[in-house]
């Protein structure tokens, strides 16, 4: 009787988030893929069609569309890069005994916390502006041509910016996957006369793999869907050099105000992120049966 | 000797340690000591010396009334919180205590909600809002934050309430407390802890944001992202202002930020990594 009563409560406090959160999926989705089929511009409002694939077919003849796609991909793969080889360094340099290790802690996941728009920003104007910056500064003091990193390297300068944001997160959780291996482990390791690269590679590698899956999944997920950094920087270009797949879809739907065009580019947005999603349901989902 | 080894070697780590953390967080500083310049000193080259004048702090007020935006800010990430804590805690909660043999699936679900991109719903979401009239209103990006981060507020609160060990609660009973003494006696002090690092993440996560809040709002309900977003046109070259309005952008949350490290972790890994 109790847990007939418990049990109904039990439902009747998920309902309002299940409810919510099952109305905020469905909803826009269904709307994305119904336009996704319709010739409609909201320049044109009165004039909405049946368009078939014609969408698609557009989104897939423009030869932005492939850019964009690389251009996620190089952004994704590059951040993932910096960060995760980045981030082992960092924690294996954070595991060892130091003075002021708090500060330097606290030093060094700071960059989480900035918002995208004003890393964006300081970065372009106070660190890579080629007059002002400070690279312009250390470019001049070593007598060399200071570099025009917007103009000349769109791509790699929102990779530097994005991975700068990203770095403390991966360090901080690879930290704190380092900080539950059994010291036990290590010092037999080390008795045994195993190196540090050794170590590294048989001990520490293998006992941080979990981790590095969820850093790279996690990553993944929100890299995929860069935006701000561009807009603030180089708003997509030049030309479309720095345009990812969100920023094109933005590009069409509100500077284009073609939303069949916009839309059957969010349903290849939507494919592109279940295929990573599936995976990091998997490794999640594996822990919640410990 | 081994200790004098020992010794030398952390020297060297911490030397070396010093020097990384102070490149990363480089950015971050100069654009603090940036904002303690006056607009010509900004751009005279590279210095870590300030004037020390605030002038800047009060054009960006009197320019462009910076502390609307502050405000926005503190309206949407807060009412957001504390929106999404209201929904999520009794799911969180009758979730950890009671499970059923769905309850892994719907938190699955609802993690994979979060996974849903948020440029496919742009059309939508921007419609909706024309049509309801909820483009650059308060009300409007509340619920859109709320939306967003619900997935991670429910998992966050989940991972904290299954530690509480359900011994306890029969504990009590058997000690005579009501359902109610029971939650508001030993599990309420309990989850404390756990809700309020939930809220402090949440907190961040909302501030930060920067699709939603630039794209739905224009004046009046615009947070600090969008202001911030907004000096990438040509007044941007005002170093000097930028920096200031950057730094009152960031402040609050990097100190938020700081004592929530440990949080953070498991907040942003869906417990996966404790």
């Amino acid at each position: 009787m109790a847990t007939q009563n418990t049990k109904a409560l039990a439902r009747w406090m998920m309902a309002p988030s299940v409810g919510l959160l099952l109305i905020w999926m469905i909803v826009p989705l269904a709307m994305t893929l119904w336009f996704s089929f319709q010739n409609y511009n909201l320049l044109n409002p009165g004039n909405v069609s049946f368009a078939g694939l014609f969408n698609y077919q557009y989104f897939y003849t423009d030869p932005a569309f492939f850019q964009s796609i690389w251009n996620t991909m190089v952004l994704v793969v590059g951040v993932l890069l910096i960060t995760v080889i980045g981030g082992i360094a960092l924690g294996l340099l954070l595991d060892q005994p130091m003075f002021g290790q708090g500060i330097v802690r606290i030093m060094i996941i700071s960059p989480f916390f900035v918002m995208p728009p004003v890393a964006a920003l300081v970065w372009k104007n106070m660190i890579m502006h080629p007059g002002y910056g400070v690279f312009a500064d250390i470019s001049r003091a070593l007598g060399l041509q200071p570099v025009d990193w917007f103009a000349q390297y769109p791509l790699f300068s929102i990779i530097i910016i994005v991975a700068w944001q990203w770095l403390p997160f991966a360090t901080l959780i690879l930290l704190t996957a380092l900080q539950s291996l059994d010291g036990e482990q290590k010092e037999a390791a080390e008795m045994d006369g195993a190196n540090f690269v050794n170590r590294f590679i048989y001990l520490t590698l293998p006992h941080l793999a979990r981790s590095i899956t969820v850093v790279i999944l996690i990553q993944t997920i929100f890299l995929l869907g860069v935006y701000a950094e561009i807009l603030v920087t180089t708003n997509g270009g030049p030309g479309y050099a720095s345009t990812n797949l969100p920023f094109l879809i933005y590009r069409t739907a509100l500077l284009g105000y073609d939303v069949g065009g916009a839309s059957a580019g969010g349903i290849i947005a939507v494919i592109l992120a279940n295929i990573v999603a599936f995976f990091l349901m998997r490794a999640v989902g594996k822990n919640l049966d410990r | 000797m081994a200790r004098a080894v020992s010794t030398r070697k952390t020297v060297v780590v911490t030397i070396f340690a010093w020097i990384v953390a102070l490149i990363i967080f480089f950015p971050i500083l100069y654009t603090i000591i940036t904002s303690f310049k006056s607009e010509t000193e900004a751009i005279q080259g590279f210095s870590l010396i300030p004037s020390g004048t605030v002038e800047s702090y009060g054009a960006v007020q009197a320019q462009s009334n910076y502390f609307k935006f502050f405000l926005n800010s503190v309206v949407l990430s807060l009412g957001s919180t504390f929106l999404a804590l209201l929904i999520s805690v009794p799911a969180a909660w009758s979730m950890a205590f009671s499970p059923t043999a769905k309850t892994k699936d719907i938190l699955m679900w609802m993690l994979s909600t979060k996974m849903m991109p948020a440029v496919a719903v742009l059309v939508p979401i921007y419609l909706i809002f024309r049509d309801f009239g909820l483009l650059d209103s308060r009300i409007g990006l509340t619920v859109m934050l709320t939306m967003i981060n619900l997935p991670i507020v429910i998992w966050m609160l989940y991972t904290y309430f299954r530690e509480i060990p359900g011994e306890i609660l029969e504990a009590a009973r058997m000690d005579g407390a009501s359902l109610w003494g029971e939650i508001f006696y030993v599990l309420t002090p309990m989850a404390v802890p756990g809700i309020a690092s939930t809220m402090l993440l949440n907190i961040i996560l909302a501030w930060n944001e920067a699709f939603w809040t630039i794209r739905l709002t224009t004046t009046n309900a615009a947070p600090l992202t969008a202001f911030i977003a907004s000096f990438s046109s040509p007044q941007g070259l005002f170093w000097a202002k930028l920096s200031a309005a950057s730094t009152l952008a960031i402040a609050p949350i990097l100190i938020m930020g700081w004592f929530s490290q440990k949080q953070l972790v498991r907040g942003l890994t869906f417990g996966a990594v404790k």
